[in-house]
Parts: C-alpha cells; sequence; structure tokens
C-alpha cells in the first residue's frame, strides 16, 4: 500500500513537472500526415526543422500515415473519429474526393486570408495551380509535390545494340523502331512502364488533345463520364499490348515496380514520373538520360501538354484560429523559392511556382543536369485546353484500379485493346454515378 | 446418478451468461447491425452526408460480373487453401508423432510460420516469387521456366493459395499433433499385432479417430480462407492480374478502406455474412454427422 501511494505521488510530480515545461515552451503544435518515406521522407523533415528553427510559436510535428492511398484513408479515419491532423497530404486522384468533402476541409485561400500571410496563387505553376483551383478561380489546397512522367533512356543499351545514343525518341513511331532493333540484337526488355494508367492513358489522352472524361475530364461538375476509349488511346493500348506480345514491353506490375529493371541496366526505356529522378541518378551504373515522353506524330496537335501527378496539401476542419495561423505560416513557408527550388533539384518533382523555376535556372542547374528541365517544359509548352488541365473525377483510386484490370487483360492478350477501354469506360462509369449520389 | 450440474439459484445461469453475451453483443451484434443499416445508404466518405439508395447497393453489386466472378474465385481459393493447409499439416503431423529423437526442436520449427502475421507472410512470398528479382523466379527462368504472376492468373492463384496455406499449416499441425497423441497406443497396438500394416491402419483407426479434429479444423480454415487472407492477397496481388484473385473479403477491404465506397463495402460485408452463415449450417448438418466423438 504505501509503495503504491509513493508510485502515485511520484507519478504526479512527473505529470505537474511536464505541464510547467509545456506551459514555459507554450508552442502550438500543427500535425502534419504525410506518406514520404526514404530520401524523401529525410528531406521533408529538413524543411520542417527549418521551419521550426525558423520561428518561436509554432511545432510542426510530421507523422508517416504509410503509402498515398494509406494517408488519405487515414485522414479520413481520423476526421470521423475527430482526430484529424491540421494538414493532410493527399496524392491528386484524391483531389475530387477532398473538394467534395465541403464539411472535412477548410480551403487554403480562406487559411492564408485569415492567418494574414501574403498568398498570390499566380505565383504557381498555371498546370500545377489549375489542378487544385475550384471552377470559381479559388485555390482549395497547396500543391506540393508535383511531377510529370518523362521517358529515361539507357544510352549503354542503346550502344550495345547498335543504336546512336543520342538517336531522335520524340514519337512512339521512331521509339518502336529502336526496340525493333533492340530486340533484334537480343535485348531482353526495350521497354517497361510505371504507373500505367497515369502515363498511358491519363497523360496520352492530354499530350494528345483528346478527353479522358466529358465535361473538361470533370472539372466542371459532378456528372462526367469517362471517355477514354476514343480512337487515339484504343491505337496506343492496341499498340502496347502488340509490343508485349512481341516482347517489347515487359509488363511488371500496376505501381513502380518497373525501376527495379530499369535501374539495375536491365532495360533501355522506362516512362515513370520525372520524380524518379532521384531514384535513376543514385542508382544507375549506366549512362541515362532523360527525354520528352514520346507521342504519335499522326495524331494532329500533338504533343499539346501532360498533365501532374503527386499531392497536395489539405487543411482539415475543427481547430483553433491560433492553429490555422501556424498553418498559413508553414503553408507559405513552403512555397518560398528557396525551399521548392531545393526540392526540385533534390527530388526531381517540379519547382511548383515560377519564381523557384527562375531561381534554379539562374543557379545554373540545368546546365549543369541535362534532362532535368524537360518535365517542366512539357508540362508547360502550350497553353493548356479543356483535356490537358487535369482530371477531377470521383472515386478515382478504385476507377484506377480497374484500369489497371482491364490493360492487364491486353497485356496477356486476353482481350483488344477496343473491348478493354469499352469495359473499362463502363464499369469506371457507374463508380462515377455513386460518386455523383453520394455527393449531391 | 445425475451428472448434470445444477443451480440452486434460478438467476445465476443467466448472470453467469451475462459477459458472453455482452461481448457479442458489442462486438458482433452491433457492428454487424451496422453494417446491414449502412448498405441501405451511399454515404461520402467522410460522413458528412449520406443519401438512403434502399437496395441499390445490392443492386450494384448483383449487376457487377466481376462481383458474381469472385465468388467462384472465392470457393476455388478457399478450397484450395483449406485442402493443402490441412493435407500438409495432417502429414507433417503424422511424421512429426513418429520421430523419436529430436522431437521438441522439429515440433517447434514447424509451429514457428504461426508467429508470423500474414501481410508479412505476403511479402516473404512475394520476394521470393517477384518475376523480375526472385530468388525462386530466377532459378525457374534456369530451368526455363518464364514465372510471371503478374500477368498469369494460375502463378497468382498458386501463389496466394500457398502462402495464406503455409501461414496455417503451423495452427493445424498442433492440433493433429494432439489429436494423434490423444489415440490410444493399445488400440494401435493391437491392429499391428493382427497384422494391419501402416497405412491400414492409418485409414481405418487414425483418420476416423482424427475426424473430430480435422472436421474442426475444416471448419475454422475455411473461416481463416474467407476472412483473414486479403492481407496476403494485398500485398502479393492486391486482387490482379485483372481480378483472379480478388476474394470476397478483399473486394469489402478494398472498396470500403482503398476506395471509400463504404456502402457496397456494407453490403458486400451483409452478403458475406449471409454466406459464411449458410456455409456453417451446411457443414454442421451433413458433413457433422460423419464425424466420431
Amino acid at each position: 500500500m504505501k509503495k503504491c501511494i509513493k508510485k502515485i505521488a511520484f507519478a504526479g510530480i512527473i505529470t505537474l513537472s511536464s505541464l510547467a515545461t509545456s506551459d514555459a515552451f507554450a508552442k502550438t503544435e500543427i500535425q502534419w500526415w504525410h506518406n514520404f518515406t526514404g530520401r524523401l521522407g529525410e528531406l521533408l523533415n529538413e524543411q520542417v526543422d527549418k521551419f521550426n528553427n525558423s520561428q518561436a510559436d509554432y511545432t510542426v510535428v510530421p507523422t508517416h500515415k504509410g503509402n498515398y492511398s494509406e494517408t488519405l484513408n487515414a485522414g479520413i479515419a481520423a476526421f470521423r473519429a475527430k482526430e484529424q491532423p491540421h494538414i493532410l497530404v493527399v496524392f491528386e486522384v484524391g483531389t475530387a474526393t477532398m473538394m467534395s468533402a465541403k464539411g472535412a476541409i477548410k480551403p487554403v485561400y480562406e487559411v492564408m486570408a485569415e492567418s494574414g500571410v501574403e498568398f498570390n496563387p499566380d505565383a504557381y505553376l498555371a498546370p500545377v495551380k489549375g489542378y487544385y483551383t475550384s471552377p470559381e478561380g479559388k485555390m482549395l489546397s497547396l500543391p506540393y509535390n508535383s511531377s510529370t512522367p518523362v521517358l529515361y533512356v539507357n544510352k549503354d543499351v542503346l550502344k550495345t545494340a547498335g543504336l546512336e545514343p543520342d538517336m531522335d525518341l520524340s514519337t512512339w513511331e521512331q521509339v518502336d523502331e529502336a526496340m525493333t532493333k533492340l530486340l533484334a540484337s537480343g535485348n531482353t526488355c526495350p521497354l517497361v512502364t510505371a504507373w500505367q494508367s497515369w502515363v498511358h492513358l491519363e497523360n496520352l489522352s492530354a499530350y494528345h488533345n483528346v478527353p479522358f472524361a466529358t465535361k473538361e475530364n470533370g472539372f466542371t461538375s459532378l456528372d462526367t463520364s469517362l471517355a477514354f476509349n476514343g480512337p487515339t488511346q484504343v491505337k496506343h493500348i492496341q499498340k502496347m499490348g502488340d509490343w508485349a506480345k512481341e516482347g517489347k514491353f515487359i509488363y511488371t506490375g500496376r505501381r513502380n515496380e518497373g525501376g527495379a529493371n530499369f535501374r539495375a541496366g536491365e532495360c533501355a526505356f522506362f516512362t515513370e514520373s520525372s520524380a524518379g529522378y532521384a531514384g535513376v541518378k543514385k542508382e544507375a551504373k549506366f549512362d541515362f538520360e532523360i527525354r520528352p515522353l514520346p507521342y504519335w506524330s499522326d495524331v494532329e496537335g500533338a504533343p499539346q501538354n501532360t498533365i501532374i501527378g503527386g499531392a497536395s496539401l489539405w487543411a482539415m476542419t475543427g481547430h483553433e484560429t491560433e492553429e490555422y495561423k501556424g498553418v498559413g505560416q508553414f503553408l507559405s513557408f513552403l512555397s518560398t523559392p528557396e525551399i521548392q527550388s531545393q526540392w526540385h533539384k533534390d527530388t526531381g518533382y517540379l519547382p511548383i511556382t515560377t519564381a523557384a523555376y527562375d531561381l534554379t535556372k539562374a543557379e545554373g542547374f540545368y546546365e549543369k543536369n541535362p534532362g532535368t528541365d524537360i518535365a517542366i517544359l512539357q508540362m508547360t509548352n502550350k497553353a493548356p485546353t479543356g483535356n490537358s488541365k487535369g482530371l477531377r473525377l470521383g472515386s478515382f483510386d478504385q476507377i484506377r484500379g480497374l484500369i489497371d484490370e482491364e490493360l492487364e487483360a491486353v497485356w496477356s492478350g486476353d482481350k483488344k485493346a477496343q473491348e478493354a477501354l469499352d469495359s473499362a469506360v463502363e464499369r469506371g462509369n457507374k463508380l462515377l454515378r455513386r460518386f455523383e449520389t453520394a455527393n449531391k | 446418478m445425475d451428472k448434470q450440474v445444477t443451480f440452486n439459484n434460478r438467476y445465476l445461469p443467466y448472470f453467469l451468461l451475462i459477459p458472453q453475451v455482452l461481448i457479442t453483443a458489442i462486438f458482433f451484434f452491433w457492428p454487424a447491425g451496422q453494417a446491414v443499416y449502412q448498405s441501405a445508404y451511399i454515404p461520402d466518405p467522410f460522413g458528412l452526408k449520406s443519401q438512403y439508395v434502399g437496395l441499390e447497393n445490392f443492386r450494384f453489386l448483383l449487376n457487377d460480373p466481376y462481383y458474381l466472378a469472385s465468388f467462384k474465385t472465392t470457393a476455388l481459393f478457399s478450397c484450395l487453401v483449406t485442402a493443402v493447409s490441412v493435407g500438409a499439416a495432417l502429414w507433417l503431423a503424422v511424421m512429426a508423432d513418429r520421430i523419436i529423437k529430436g522431437a521438441t526442436a522439429y515440433r517447434t520449427l514447424l509451429i514457428w510460420p504461426y508467429a508470423v502475421a500474414p501481410a508479412i507472410a505476403g511479402v516473404l512470398w512475394l520476394f521470393m516469387f517477384n518475376p523480375r528479382i526472385g530468388l525462386v523466379s530466377w532459378y525457374l527462368g534456369l530451368l526455363g521456366y518464364d514465372w510471371n504472376h503478374v500477368l498469369n492468373d494460375n502463378e497468382a492463384m498458386g501463389l496466394v493459395v500457398v502462402a495464406s496455406a503455409w501461414n496455417r499449416i503451423s495452427y493445424n499441425f498442433l492440433f493433429f499433433l494432439a489429436g494423434l497423441q490423444a489415440i490410444p497406443r493399445s488400440v494401435i497396438e493391437a491392429a499391428a499385432i493382427d497384422g494391419a500394416h501402416f497405412w491400414k491402419r492409418f485409414w481405418t483407426i487414425v483418420i476416423p479417430l482424427l475426424s473430430p479434429t480435422t472436421f474442426f479444423l475444416l471448419v475454422v480454415n475455411i473461416v481463416y480462407a474467407f476472412f483473414e487472407t486479403f492481407g496476403v492477397i494485398h500485398t502479393i496481388t492486391a486482387g490482379g492480374p485483372q481480378q483472379t484473385t480478388t476474394i470476397l473479403v478483399y473486394k469489402v477491404y478494398a472498396d470500403g478502406f482503398v476506395g471509400q465506397d463504404l456502402g457496397s463495402s456494407a453490403a458486400q460485408s451483409v452478403i458475406l455474412l449471409l454466406l459464411v452463415g449458410i456455409l456453417t449450417i451446411v457443414q454442421f448438418r451433413f458433413i457433422e454427422k460423419r464425424v466420431h466423438y
């Protein structure tokens, strides 16, 4: 009994003293849930440390919550339990879901206005800004990491196959020709890809200025329907199916599994996000080069521009005014040219503001690292059209899943491209209608 | 003599039942009721608003050929997992039962895999069989076999079955071993004296006497295959290629927790609940009759 009382007294003292210390350093905590691991996680923590040391009022606490889908789900579950973080990383696929969740999110333009920090949406690159801006022109979330697909080329493999490593690879016709020669020379992995739906359907559509979905890819209203079973997409997917049969295109999985093969030096071409740059640069023991994503030369208006992938930061409702002030300051800190330029150079993500791009350019980074500006040029080379602003579709994580399934049917030769894409459109439209019902 | 235990107090038995009833009510009836309730709605992911749709969620599911196909997939998957895990465990238990030297070491090693969580088991098998960097697929390549479970549905199914069953063999092994050791030596020795060789004794004495254990494991393993294998499937195939390894419970998980379509997910849970109920009734009414206690 005596022992017990002692223990309780001791616990009491600890509690009191910890209260005292936290009082002495009364900093407001800002919770930030994210999905970044490995090198990206380290870089993110550096940014947070820099912010925390730069002022005395707020402490940002970053927490890793799994991959993109898991982070979004953690945020949703936490909101239902009323324990949501202040800032949540949501990948571009979840954008429509977040935009429709009016009571759960606090739009970034509001946060910025209330916290009194300077905020000019026009400072952001137009294609990036457009993705996260409401039809009324208000910016709802803050772009953080944005990338776009590019073509990685293993020049050593091309040389071995007797090809000119600097050959023109702007069009798929040229890539096809090169792959025929690669195959003939005994290469077993001419082409791999990451994120097949994102690169070979979503970006393909924007790049060739054809709709992925009606109503400007869902930007103007919820009653959008999928439209990616048009002739351009069917032709491309059928070609890819033929390449898979001939052994030119090697399918490695739904995510970015193919990166391992490319980085190991087996493959000649790899279509992957510009943010794959850090990994390739670190591991590749061969001469590689970044090229613009190829296009089909017989499609009029191609190449248009590619669209972004990646994530943005959403402020969630249910916190104190004082805390939102900190959120505003932190978000504005993340958009400063220095932070963005560093993030861009380290990771291959796009510099999301014009100022960060100019800063990187002025430093001479692009001359020293050829190819690192290709993603930006490819995304900004033309003013975006209704087909190339981006995608805003509900239940899109699920729709990507069923697109993956249908594409697998083409790669294995079970279905023709037209049949598979028709089926994907039909199945996806059912999900869009359910999403519309849920958000009436 | 009356062997039945009797209570003097009329209320005591009910009182003693309360904890179990409470647990069942809180952890089973309440969530199951919630699932039934939610299956009539299409809610938004954040729980901010919800549309009443009646039976629309069920109509949506039953009109989806992929959902109907996943019944077949589930049946095949559960049968294979149960057959492999029960069969392998029985074989190992019979072998381990005959070992005299180092029996404890063997048994401990055989029980080990049970400590591995399903998702981790999935990752282990995925690493071995990864089409491009896996060790086993590399050796298969040397033998001239091109392993690619991301596109070949039979290979994908084989892999998830083996990974799920492997995880379960230890559990089954424990029960079979205990069952074997409970069989009186004298019965087996008597049969041996009568001239029955090993297989004769196995089929006519061991198998019938093990039937209560086998029946129990059959029920438990089917329930396992139905409900607890989504971790393995999620890590190895994510339901692919196409939807050839999407079993019902994986779809509940994927639609609910990845797709945030909670209405459809709830409706699927209700269907699954009915299905398992029917399955259990069938097992107890028809198969149990052939069990000797």
